[in-house]
């Protein structure tokens, strides 16, 4: 595998008369900082933005993305680096997008991703075009991946070499459009020694990560701001087992995830858990741990990292949730842009509105949203 | 970031302060720097440099020393007048009808909101016509027995525009009804003889005009009645306690000389930087509307929006362009709402969005206005949806 540096790519900046200039998306976060100082120290022209997103009115909290705490922080880090700062509203495209595709999918009876919207549409959108507007030749982030560059010019999306801290899940939405604008000086480092070039550039050593899962929803559960936001989603079912015998009432499929065991409502000998939810009949369906395991899914249209899908069916690692372990499947490209992904061992959670994220070592190949329903087996492989 | 490469084009903002200025101010912090409360001669020798900053300020005012109240900045003399005021006439003869105005500064909007919505006072609005000006038909149309204070300001800072003050005072003392006017803008560039305007409460602030920030003055006509906001050792006459800022008032009273001696001078050399300004981005760029009144405009201020531009875009374009530029009000959180100001001069928000204020001062070049309009059109366009 071709190992060419992403930087390599850029021109060294301090040869230049004309310094390469660079935004970076800063959160006031260890990372991000992190990321604007290597750059600055790198010779780049750097500015600093911060997005601000939406967040329920009336709740007395703001977006967790975008704290006035974070973002004093993050003006202070840009003033301490001497790099120019400003503040980006966002938050009516992200309630449109991200908010929306939110309240969509749980009505609809899926468990969508918000965080992969955002990158895609806000972070890689809004964010980008007005990285682009200001002359920006890159976009930064503080993200835990890797990108490089093969022969051919493609760029390749890497995984993090802290595993732990691996991001590269929520980055598989980009086109190579997207990753040709972007920059991951943190990447090549782990967090201990990003801690580390933190301490050397003088920087705080907050720990605040680049996205906050359900980032708008305040200090409740998705639940409870589903039911004031999109009340249609309270809408009372049947709870029936695996041979289609009532045993309860649901108070709506959102409010469900697949594999839970607890707040069920029910009195049974053995744990009983959610095995699918039937959005046709509103039905959740449940049953015993052992008929938990799934080894199928199908996937909607799939984001390659390449930009082209494979031309055969390829053996890859999976991972079916940010924070899954990856396992491995061998992955069928379907001729309506989706895959078909069969697991060599059943797995037990595997959610429709999450991805399916593929990787081959250390490469992110890419993925797409788990499908409800396992697509028409006559659905021809391409 | 080095501030010498980069054009400061927002004095509306604030300024920097006058060399001469910080010269008169720096004895106050260590070698003159008593309390002017105190009996002993450290006392003595602040209180004649507090007096002898009352006695200037009040000269180009055109009022007498005890009419003029120290405070800590134009938003506190706002504050100490609409509440002063409003308070005094309601004690005094019942009155609780507000009447301001929408473009004015939040520190008298949000203030009178809160009068209205706390202390039960009547809050009425007078129309601007669509150069954000108050007709003084509307002040007499609108003005009853029982109006408690009337507030407009003397020159906007958002769209320049310079109001019919001595008119609109005229009006009010007929019916005697206390007349605030905000100079926080306008003391810096017009005729502030109190006098002449008919007003009877006036509030300035010494960084608009070369002087320190912290500092403000409150003039209060003599046998206007106010109730004092901060209350305590009795100092400015018992309507503004705390010791006094010593070298800030000092600051405050200096700088306004300097402007005040210069006036004409600077108006000059400014009008037709602002007028070139205004002319050539009307003619050069398409969709774009100048924002407040052609003339009756601050002599350095020129306002515009432009059509489908997001205006906090243009605002980092420029500043990455090394040009240091305003929306309308100092502001950075980005929000996108459209200002109450423009909103309620009528302009629709695919409009209100894309405003830029242009503010001219001291160390304006010709040479600094010819690289702006060089680059503005093309971050305009850049900034277009």
């Amino acid at each position: 595998m071709p190992v060419e540096s992403i930087h390599s790519l850029h021109n060294n900046p301090q040869s230049l008369r004309n310094p390469s200039r660079v935004v970076v998306a800063m959160s006031g976060g260890v990372d991000s900082s992190v990321a604007a100082a290597l750059l600055v120290r790198q010779g780049y022209e750097v500015i600093g933005m911060m997005l601000r997103l939406w967040s329920e009115p009336g709740k007395g909290t703001t977006n967790r993305c975008c704290t006035p705490d974070a973002m004093v922080l993050a003006r202070r880090i840009a003033a301490q680096l001497e790099i120019p700062f400003y503040a980006v509203d966002a938050k009516a495209p992200f309630r449109d997008s991200v908010v929306e595709s939110f309240i969509d999918g749980y009505t609809h009876g899926i468990t969508p991703n918000p965080c992969l919207v955002c990158n895609r549409h806000i972070r890689w959108g809004l964010l980008l075009d007005r990285a682009r507007a200001l002359g920006a030749q890159y976009l930064a982030t503080g993200h835990y991946a890797r990108l490089q560059q093969d022969p051919s010019g493609n760029i390749q999306l890497l995984r993090a070499h802290d595993k732990d801290k691996d991001q590269s899940y929520v980055m598989h939405v980009l086109s190579q459009e997207h990753l040709a604008y972007t920059m991951l000086p943190r990447g090549e480092y782990t967090k201990l020694q990003v801690r580390k070039l933190a301490q050397e550039f003088g920087l705080p050593v907050a720990d605040r990560p680049d996205s906050q899962d359900l980032c708008f929803i305040g200090n409740g559960d998705y639940g409870s701001f589903l039911s004031r936001i999109a009340p249609q989603v309270i809408d009372p079912g049947p709870i029936l087992n695996e041979n289609g015998e009532t045993l309860g009432q649901h108070r709506g499929l959102a409010f469900y995830t697949i594999g839970q065991r607890k707040g069920l409502g029910l009195c049974a000998p053995h744990p009983l858990y959610v095995l699918e939810k039937d959005f046709q009949q509103n039905a959740l369906i449940i049953g015993e741990k052992h008929l938990l395991g799934k080894t199928e899914l199908s996937t909607a249209t799939v984001n390659w990292i390449s930009g082209e899908p494979p031309s055969s069916p390829l053996r890859a690692q999976v991972k079916i949730r940010y924070k899954a372990a990856p396992v491995w499947a061998t992955v069928t490209p379907l001729e309506n842009q989706g895959t078909q992904v069969v697991f060599d061992t059943p797995l037990s959670d595997i959610t429709p509105g999450q991805a399916a994220v593929f990787y081959d070592s250390e490469f992110c190949l890419g993925g797409g949203t788990i499908l409800r329903h396992n697509i028409d087996s006559n659905l021809n492989p391409i | 970031m080095n501030n010498h490469t980069k054009t400061y084009l927002d004095y509306a903002a604030t300024t920097p302060v006058d060399p001469r200025v910080i010269k008169a101010i720096l004895p106050y912090f260590d070698q003159l720097f008593g309390n002017p409360s105190s009996v002993h001669t450290f006392g003595q020798q602040a209180e004649a440099a507090l007096e002898h900053a009352r006695e200037a300020t009040a000269e180009i005012l055109n009022c007498q020393p005890k009419e003029i109240i120290f405070t800590s900045c134009g938003s506190e003399s706002d504050n100490l007048a609409l509440r002063g005021a409003a308070f005094s006439s309601r004690q005094q003869r019942g009155a609780k009808h507000i009447l301001t105005n929408p473009v004015e500064h939040h520190a008298v909007t949000h203030t009178a909101q809160q009068l209205a919505d706390w202390y039960d006072f009547e809050l009425e609005y007078l129309q601007v016509d669509s150069h954000g000006m108050v007709p003084p038909d509307e002040v007499a149309n609108r003005i009853r027995s029982d109006t408690a204070v009337v507030s407009v300001m003397y020159a906007n800072n958002e769209i320049g525009t310079v109001n019919p003050i001595p008119e609109i005072g005229a009006l009010c003392r007929a019916q005697s009804v206390p007349f605030h006017t905000d100079a926080v803008q306008g003391a810096a560039y017009l005729n502030a003889d109190v006098g002449a305007l008919n007003v009877d409460l006036m509030a300035i602030g010494a960084h608009k005009f070369y002087g320190p920030k912290g500092v403000g003055a409150l003039y209060v006509r003599e046998g206007t009645s106010l109730i004092p906001e901060l209350t305590g050792g009795g100092q400015e006459f018992g309507l503004r306690a705390g010791t006094s800022n010593i070298p800030y008032i000092v600051g405050l009273a200096e700088a306004f000389q300097l402007v005040h001696a210069e006036l004409d001078d600077r108006a000059s050399r400014l009008i037709p930087m602002r007028d070139r300004i205004i002319g050539q981005v009307l003619e050069e760029i398409p969709n774009a509307r100048l924002t407040g009144h052609p003339t009756k405009r601050l002599p350095n201020h020129a306002s515009f929006v432009f059509e489908g531009v997001d205006g906090n875009a243009l605002l980092m374009l420029l500043d990455v362009e090394g040009f240091a530029c305003s929306s309308g009000s100092a502001c950075k959180t980005g929000n996108p709402e459209p200002s109450d100001v423009l909103t309620a001069i009528g302009l629709p928000a695919e409009w209100a969005l894309g405003s830029l204020r242009v503010t001219l001062g001291q160390s304006t070049t010709h040479k600094d206005i010819e690289a702006f309009l060089q680059t503005l059109p093309d971050a305009i366009a850049r900034t277009r949806q």
